[in-house]
């Protein structure tokens, strides 16, 4: 059975939400990692959770791409094993280098937690695979920095790339500044590097993994994780 | 007495008679550090010298009640072995001074409340009032406030699920912040706070001990005039990382046998946590204050003991097992430093290196205060108020226009530009999203869920007190109702102007029978709150306003209730009755410009009715939607439930017989009643049910189509477009909050 780890920095907040989704929900073998840890030897995957690690003092991932265990996360990554970051977590992901671009402040100024519609780019992610391209899911936000900008040379190798993995978009799954949270560039709300295998995304599949919590669309994303190192 | 020693009592709050009361207790003068030490614990924050009379009518007892008033906060036994522990607490007085502070802390304090008791946090709520949003400083306040709620709650994870927000002029200067929150515990490991066990270390854990908020409680504890902004100095900065660390490693700890109790400091800091600490263990303290880590050199014992710095807990441990508390606290960058021991001598001695430099009695602080049975005196303005002549109120002629600018004011507008700033799903156990009637969160590991719900009533307490205080109660409770949910337990802030105004004691003690007839008739047990007086500016008292969070318990999560209509081709229903009381009410206020009348009376027989009636409907699982009717009445709770949480938006047909005036009759906001709907195959079922609960119902309606159409005696009276009614509704406060 594949095991998952989860890395858990001071002050992350959303490892409790990750852990019972894989395990209570899924079954899988799931672990909490404390970041002063330097080993990830014997998983298969590595979870980076939502939160504020380090109090997102800073700047949200400034510090925690510091903590000891990064290094081994860097080298999951270079092995070409799955590397997921929610949230918080792609923030820490950005600052470590695993992916380009950079979070800004929503263009509202403020935190915002909303359900908002997703649009699949693509199904080679290990977060999508079991999904179909143009799919619709309904997946929840919290954050207050999840504006992604990259510059023109990155995003045109991301688009070309086909890294772009969810756009936010109306629940028809048109693409419309109404419905962008945040004001990402060209909609984005998740992106894979470019082997494919490190995936950030600010949506929150740990908050809608099944119907009681409003949508199970969460579930899709999980499930396509499991399936990838199965 | 001379000059300079009676100024050294007016700057600590202090009166002469309570100066010769200190001066009794130690057998002599008190030396400054000392005089600091009473002036906090015996500040009206701290000491409930004013309301303690009073608060003792309220009922605190019921069969699931753990730990009632007394603690840091409330405890129910909610079966599977856990126990809900909850409490609110206002932070008015630094809100206004430090909007974004004032709040953040706030919320600061009200956890570390909650997980001194050993239980995890698991649920936010605030209740929040403002003056008009028109006026450019009350739009500061609640963006300031809000970001600071925000910036709190989000940080530490854990998800702000309800509240309340109202405006009204008399907060113009003096907002309401209150905030609330619930932890779950194992029901065999509730941490008290009872220092026990010569010889066991008291040890400090959090942050470094500095120079800010020295004498907030007693800032807390007069009124504000035009020098409040020189007060700043008093508003202590929220650390939320710093709190997320320290509950985290405070729950582990509370997991080995290495605690002997644990005390938060809060308002009066170090000086109140060591004499509680003490007193209720019956034991005394010894501290050395030179072993306090403090953020700046040259502090004095004065200002360590009284400083209000956030982010810190005080800890007994058991002898000899020091290095295990370290190890844990370690493990989070955090340092658990020991400063010094219980005793048996009952005394809490403050030692700077080898000198004593406070010695007093810690029943004296704590347990032996000044008492007050303050004068009080019926309000004259009620001669004024409490007649309402329905034939000055001009009916008006269009009441889609009416129905329309009620759901646009800012009091009865959607909160979505609020709550959307909270993280109100962290934790993934929200199950009803924020907008219904009440947040309700499950508990994973078993079938229960929570319901929670805050319910203030400024306008009708100020119109009638006892009535003010009972339908803050009643509507709390229906609200838990309205999801299904039955209450067990509710904690109260009451929030009022200066106690040594007889006009406002009497409020006090008139609301607090109302709650209390309320609570008793509801089988509402109170288990803990806060008081919160000299909400006055500039001599001008707020509307007295008692603020109410109830808990409720669904024994099987499925059975949970949203507000709002699922579909087309359900049944509309009322249960309860309609009367012509708009005394109080949004619709006098926000189209007439009046605050007159009588709020409408309450039949807490009739209210306890339609309340089980709505659970056993719930419990059958026969409610598509249920919805407490409200501020607005009857038409605006029908526009609410037309709108669901996710953009859902679903038609509604009402007909209704109309024997008197339209307005009263669609505006009134008469309690105990509920709004319903349910499919058609139910609506014999509800019926015969309703009857067997003595509880009157009548069929509105129907849901579906693309409008609001509201037929009166067969003749079109409102007709409104989905699109348009939710956009006014929706919109209202974001507009208005534009730069």
């Amino acid at each position: 059975m594949p095991r998952f780890a989860i890395v858990v920095f001071p002050g992350s907040n959303c490892e409790g939400d990750v852990l019972y989704a894989l395990r209570e929900v899924l079954g899988q073998e799931a672990v909490l990692v404390w970041h002063k840890e330097t080993s990830l030897a014997g998983y298969d995957a590595a979870l980076l959770p939502g939160g504020f690690a380090h109090g997102d003092y800073l700047r949200p991932g400034a510090i925690a791409r510091f903590s000891p265990i990064m290094g081994s996360v860097i080298s999951m990554a270079e092995e070409g094993k799955p590397v997921i970051g929610i949230c918080n977590g792609f923030q820490v992901l950005m600052e470590a280098g695993l992916l380009p671009g950079a979070m800004l402040r929503n263009k509202t100024l403020r935190y915002v937690c909303r359900y908002v519609n997703l649009r699949v780019e693509t199904t080679t992610s290990p977060l999508t695979r079991e999904c179909r391209k143009g799919d619709v899911l309904r997946i929840p936000i919290g954050h207050a920095d999840g504006n992604f900008y990259a510059d023109p040379a990155d995003l045109e190798e991301l688009e070309r790339g086909g890294q772009v993995m969810l756009r936010y978009s109306t629940p028809a799954g048109e693409l419309a500044d109404e419905a962008n949270p945040n004001g990402s560039l060209n909609h984005i709300a998740g992106i894979t590097n470019k082997e494919g295998n490190v995936v950030g995304l600010m949506p929150h599949l740990d908050r809608s993994y099944q119907p009681e919590l409003g949508s199970d669309h969460g579930l899709r994303l999980f499930g396509s994780l499991v399936a990838s190192v199965s | 007495m001379n000059g300079s020693q009676k100024a050294l009592l007016e700057t600590h709050h202090l009166t002469e008679d309570e100066y010769q009361q200190i001066v009794r207790k130690l057998g002599r003068q008190p030396n400054l550090t000392e005089l600091g030490l009473f002036s906090v614990m015996w500040s009206e924050h701290c000491s409930y010298k004013s309301s303690r009379m009073h608060l003792k009518r309220l009922p605190t007892k019921g069969k699931r009640v753990l730990q009632g008033p007394g603690e840091n906060a409330g405890v129910v036994d909610l079966g599977y072995g856990l126990a809900a522990v909850f409490k609110i607490e206002s932070h008015n007085h630094p809100s206004f001074i430090e909007p974004f502070q004032g709040a953040a802390t706030g919320v600061g304090g009200i956890i570390r409340d909650i997980f001194t008791m050993g239980a995890r946090p698991v649920a936010l709520m605030n209740s929040l009032r403002f003056g008009p949003l028109s006026v450019p400083k009350n739009r500061s306040l609640l963006e300031g406030v809000v970001a600071g709620i925000a910036s709190y709650g989000n940080s530490t994870g854990i998800p702000t699920v309800g509240g309340e927000v109202a405006f009204e002029e008399c907060y113009n200067l003096n907002p309401l912040v209150n905030a609330f929150c619930l932890g779950i515990a194992p029901k065999e490991r509730i941490f008290l706070a009872r220092a026990r066990g010569e010889g066991n270390p008291v040890i400090y854990v959090g942050a470094r001990t500095g120079k800010d908020g020295i004498h907030g409680a007693t800032m807390a504890s007069t009124e504000f005039d035009e020098a409040a902004e020189e007060k700043r100095p008093t508003v202590q900065v929220g650390d939320p990382f710093m709190e997320k660390l320290l509950f985290e490693a405070c729950l582990e700890l509370m997991a080995t046998d290495a605690l002997v109790a644990i005390q938060d400091m809060g308002a009066a800091g170090l000086t109140c946590s060591t004499s509680e600490l003490a007193a209720r263990g019956g034991t005394g303290i010894a501290i050395d204050i030179a072993k306090v880590p403090q953020r700046e050199k040259g502090m004095t014992p004065y200002e360590i003991m009284l400083s209000e710095s956030q982010e810190r807990m005080l800890l007994v441990a058991k002898a000899g097992r020091e290095s295990e508390v370290e190890a844990i606290f370690d493990k989070w960058d955090l340092h658990a430093v020991t400063i010094g021991t219980v005793t048996g001598d009952g005394m809490l001695r403050v030692r700077d290196r080898g000198t004593e430099v406070a010695t007093v009695p810690c029943r004296a602080l704590v347990e032996d205060g000044p008492l007050y049975e303050r004068p009080l005196a019926r309000p004259s303005y009620l001669e004024k108020t409490a007649t309402l002549d329905l034939g000055s109120v001009t009916e008006p002629r269009d009441l889609g226009d009416v129905l329309v600018r009620l759901m646009s004011s800012h009091g009865l507008a959607s909160k979505h530009w609020i709550f959307e700033q909270y993280d109100h799903m962290v934790q993934s156990n929200t199950i009803v999203l924020p907008g219904s009637d009440a947040g309700v969160i499950r508990l994973k590991g078993t079938p229960l869920a929570l319901a929670m719900s805050l319910d203030g009533s400024g306008r009708y307490s100020y119109l009638d007190p006892y009535l003010g205080g009972a339908l803050a109660v009643a509507e709390s409770c229906r609200n838990l109702a309205a999801v299904g949910a039955t209450p067990i337990g509710a904690t109260n802030c009451l929030n009022f102007g200066s106690p040594e105004k007889p006009e406002v004691m009497w409020q006090f003690a008139r609301v607090i029978d109302g709650m209390a007839d309320a609570c008793r008739a509801l089988e509402l047990p109170i288990t803990g709150g806060n008081v919160s007086f000299y909400n006055d500016t500039e001599g001008e008292s707020i509307f007295p306003t008692p603020v109410v969070g109830t808990v409720g318990i669904l024994e099987d999560k499925t059975q949970r209730v949203s507000h709002h209509f699922k579909g087309a081709g359900d049944w509309i229903y009322l249960a309860g009755e309609t009367t012509d009381e708009i005394g109080g009410s949004e619709y006098l206020k926000t189209i007439h410009g009046m605050i007159q009348g009588l709020p409408p009376r309450l039949d807490l027989e009739r209210e306890k009715a339609v309340q089980a009636f709505t659970r056993e409907a719930a419990a059958r699982k026969w409610l598509r939607s249920a919805h407490d009717l409200s501020e607005g009445g009857l038409a605006v709770a029908i526009t609410e439930s037309l709108f669901g949480p996710l953009g859902e938006m679903v038609g509604a047909t009402i007909s209704l017989e109309c024997p008197g005036r339209a307005d009263t009759l669609l505006f009134s906001e008469a309690p105990s009643r509920m709004l319903m709907s349910v499919p058609p195959g139910q609506a014999e079922g509800l019926v015969s049910l309703a009857e067997s609960f003595g509880v009157p119902l009548s069929r509105l309606g129907v849901t579906g189509g693309e409008r609001l159409r509201v037929q009166l005696n067969g003749v079109e009276a409102i007709a409104i477009g989905l699109a348009a009614l939710r956009d006014a509704w929706w919109s209202a406060i974001e507009k208005d909050m534009q730069p």
